[in-house]
């Protein structure tokens, strides 16, 4: 059986005319006289590299891959919408696409005539439409509204229109653009049981979306495009591990370079020889960090903390001391520097650097730390921020007891969590070396940041380790 | 070529509705709605009517009473034509969502646009009647049998050249401009609002080579002059023109055709 949709070394070559501004009208192409030359364009943009894929009938066919890596070029061309500069597309049966919803209502008119015109232009004959106009209608949940004009109607409407009309145009083969994004949860629903039962009735999709969930639940196939190329093709599952993988390496890329940036900050901030007298008398406010869980309660309301932030900027700004509240999350550093941390690297399961974890895996939080003359009074805290700036977790080796000794020239010192459980997000980093009273040496505010990233999402600050029990409903144990 | 033309035949239910679509949405939420589409023209003429009869009331030929008459037969296929041309060149630009969202056959748009210009025509042609009644015109009667045919040629004249600005209008957004320009002069280029007789004899050359003279006198010997129609050569000149117009202008909106999605 031959495929429904074949592509074969397409590319698609959008070209701009280099010299747009000098012959932008056409009294200066003609006047400047060289039309010709400047109708040759030159700078040209190559959305699709040479693509070649097949969909066999009744497939659900998925497409991701980063913006502008030329997902919705490839459906239009595959919908027929602009020509392939190179290499062949070939659709068998008839093609509906869901680019844009409603593209071609007029918003004068009522929904009724739209409906019909948007159908003819869809490729349905009058006929057709009358015998399922009741249906698209009912489908749109738009029966009081449907002879008002459909300037009257919400946005919600609209596309739940057009989408109903595209939907009903039956097509052996159905183009979605990321259109479920639209709409709401109910509607979402109703869009994938349409979808469901296209493929139940031997029809094919192809979908482009960012729904990757989407994609591993809904799709049999799927292609990752990635620069104009496909990068990868098959088993769905297969294909956006694959992807998030990539994904998380270039977040880690970029993490990675921004850690570059606050190491360079933090390592410009002028080391100063003695704490500030304040705070050898008495420690600034709560101790210094990581702070206690029960003080920890009270910084976690997020308003306190987002005005207790902006309030502080001028007397933080550039000076290194200490803020005169600990918990407001504003970075930088401070402390008296007898001893130092020198290096903070974020390592995952296999000691490698990393900034993105998996939420529930391993992660460890490696301090190199010098103290060029031997101090005995040393606390190493760390302090886990969301992006909200609340604390996640603090603890120190004081709260905790974990070391006793002399700190005295390098040393090196781990944070080890084997499990992870924080639920997916941005969240950055406290690191501090202080004495036991809370008189930092060195202390590292929000400096260093990292990404947990989840299957699962749920929400929250914290992720208990958990399974579900249910009974009565049969029986059933769902692991989480 | 004939691929393309037979599309056109296909979508003739969609050009239709289309065109109903145009036609109502024009006037919705106006106060008088489809009325304007007689008042339009009445106005032009009254204007004409005033600047021939009371601003300059020596310059108009004896022989062509009542003078209003004899503007209205040619400002109304006028309108026709140039409403068309300037409304087309902008259609794609306007309906430029539907050409890069929905895959759909764009000359669709400005052939949309002749017909429903072609409907006012229409409508403006029982006020002409009514005026002929009133003033008693003497008319030789079978000649509107070859009003359909005169109104074939324009068609496809208009056609042709609203397909080919429409598109050109995407390359070039000037055009529009231009064109609102060359219409002006066009319009006085055409003996609509003084006869062809009354020109000067060097200048009647050149008011010939005018496609739309030929289609001005041919509506106005249909319609206004009391002789018989004798179909002029210039006509049937005209007629082969339109055709190789409408031909000429869809192929070169099919040549542009892949580069409309892109650069509407």
């Amino acid at each position: 059986m031959s495929p429904a949709v074949e592509v074969r070394d397409v590319r698609k070559i959008y070209r701009r005319f280099s010299r747009r501004k000098q012959f932008a009208t056409l009294k200066s192409a003609l006047l400047s006289r060289t039309l010709i030359g400047d109708l040759r364009r030159d700078d040209a943009l190559e959305a699709l590299k040479g693509v070649s894929f097949d969909v066999s009938r009744g497939r659900s066919f998925g497409i991701i891959g980063r913006n502008g890596s030329g997902k919705s070029t490839l459906l239009k061309l595959i919908a027929g919408i602009g020509r392939p500069s190179a290499g062949t597309v070939r659709v068998d049966g008839r093609v509906s696409a869901l680019i844009e919803l409603g593209a071609g209502f007029h918003p004068e008119i009522s929904g009724r005539e739209n409906v019909f015109i948007n159908g003819l232009m869809l490729g349905l004959s009058k006929r057709e439409i009358q015998r399922r106009f009741e249906e698209i209608v009912r489908f749109a949940e738009l029966e009081p509204f449907i002879d008002a004009p459909v300037k009257t109607y919400s946005s919600g409407m609209y596309v739940r229109l057009g989408f109903a009309v595209a939907i009903h145009v039956d097509p052996d083969v159905l183009l979605v653009d990321e259109v479920l994004a639209v709409g709401d949860e109910g509607f979402t629903h109703k869009c994938l049981d349409k979808f469901a039962e296209f493929r139940r009735r031997g029809r094919t999709v192809i979908l482009v979306t960012h729904s990757l969930d989407l994609v591993e639940r809904f799709c049999e196939e799927a292609l990752w495009l990635d620069e104009g190329r496909v990068r990868a093709e098959g088993d769905p599952r297969r294909i956006v591990d694959e992807y998030r993988l990539d994904v998380a390496r270039i977040e880690n890329a970029q993490m990675a370079a921004a850690a570059a940036v606050a190491a360079g900050r933090a390592a410009s901030i002028p080391a100063r020889g003695r704490a500030p007298e304040a705070s050898e008398a008495e420690a600034p406010g709560p101790p210094a960090a990581p702070p206690p869980p029960d003080v920890v309660s009270t910084a976690a309301d997020p308003e306190e903390a987002g005005s207790a932030a902006a309030g502080s900027a001028e007397e933080q700004n550039g000076r290194p001391e200490a803020p005169a509240d600990m918990f407001r999350a504003v970075e930088g550093r401070w402390g008296s520097r007898e001893a130092e941390i020198t290096e903070v690297r974020l390592l995952d399961a296999r000691d490698q650097p990393s900034h993105v974890f998996e939420s529930g895996g391993a992660m460890t939080v490696c301090l190199r730390v010098h103290a060029p003359a031997p101090l005995g009074d040393v606390v190493f805290g760390v302090g886990l921020f969301n992006a909200e700036g609340i604390c996640c977790y603090g603890t120190n080796t004081g709260i905790e007891q974990a070391v006793r000794g002399v700190l005295h020239g390098e040393a090196e010192v781990r944070f080890v969590v084997d499990n992870l459980d924080l639920v997916a997000g941005a969240y950055r980093l406290d690191v501090a070396v202080h004495r036991a009273n809370g008189v930092p040496y060195d202390y590292h505010r929000l400096l260093y940041s990292f990404r947990v990233t989840s299957r699962i999402a749920d929400v929250g600050i914290f992720r208990p380790r958990h399974r579900w029990v249910i009974s009565g409903i049969g029986s059933g144990e769902s692991p989480s | 070529m004939l691929n393309n033309l037979s599309l056109l035949v296909r979508h003739r239910a969609l050009i239709a509705s289309l065109t109903g679509r145009e036609l109502k949405a024009r006037y919705r939420g106006s106060v008088l709605g489809f009325v304007w589409s007689f008042v339009n023209p009445l106005l032009l003429l009254l204007i004409y009517t005033f600047v021939f009869t009371v601003v300059m009331p020596g310059t108009r030929p004896t022989e062509l009473e009542p003078y209003a008459m004899f503007m209205f037969c040619g400002i109304l296929p006028w309108s026709w034509f140039s409403s068309s041309l300037l409304e087309a060149s902008n259609s794609l630009v306007a309906g430029g969502n539907l050409i890069r969202k929905v895959l759909f056959p764009a000359e669709v748009l400005p052939i949309t646009i002749v017909l429903a210009n072609l409907v006012h025509f229409c409508l403006g042609l029982p006020i002409l009647a009514a005026f002929e009644v009133y003033y008693r015109t003497p008319l030789h009667l079978p000649d509107l049998l070859w009003l359909p045919a005169i109104m074939l040629v324009q068609l496809l004249f208009t056609t042709g050249l609203a397909l080919f600005f429409s598109a050109l209008t995407v390359l070039f957004r000037d055009v529009r401009d231009l064109l609102s320009n060359l219409m002006t002069l066009w319009f006085f280029a055409t003996p609509i609002i003084y006869p062809l007789s009354l020109a000067p004899e060097r200048v009647q050359p050149l008011l010939k080579l005018n496609p739309f003279t030929h289609l001005a006198v041919a509506y106005q010997d249909v319609l206004f002059t009391p002789a018989p129609f004798v179909v002029r050569p210039g006509l049937l000149v005209l007629a082969a023109l339109s055709i190789a117009t409408f031909l000429a202008g869809h192929f070169v909106f099919d040549r542009l055709r892949d580069a409309l999605p892109e650069e509407v």
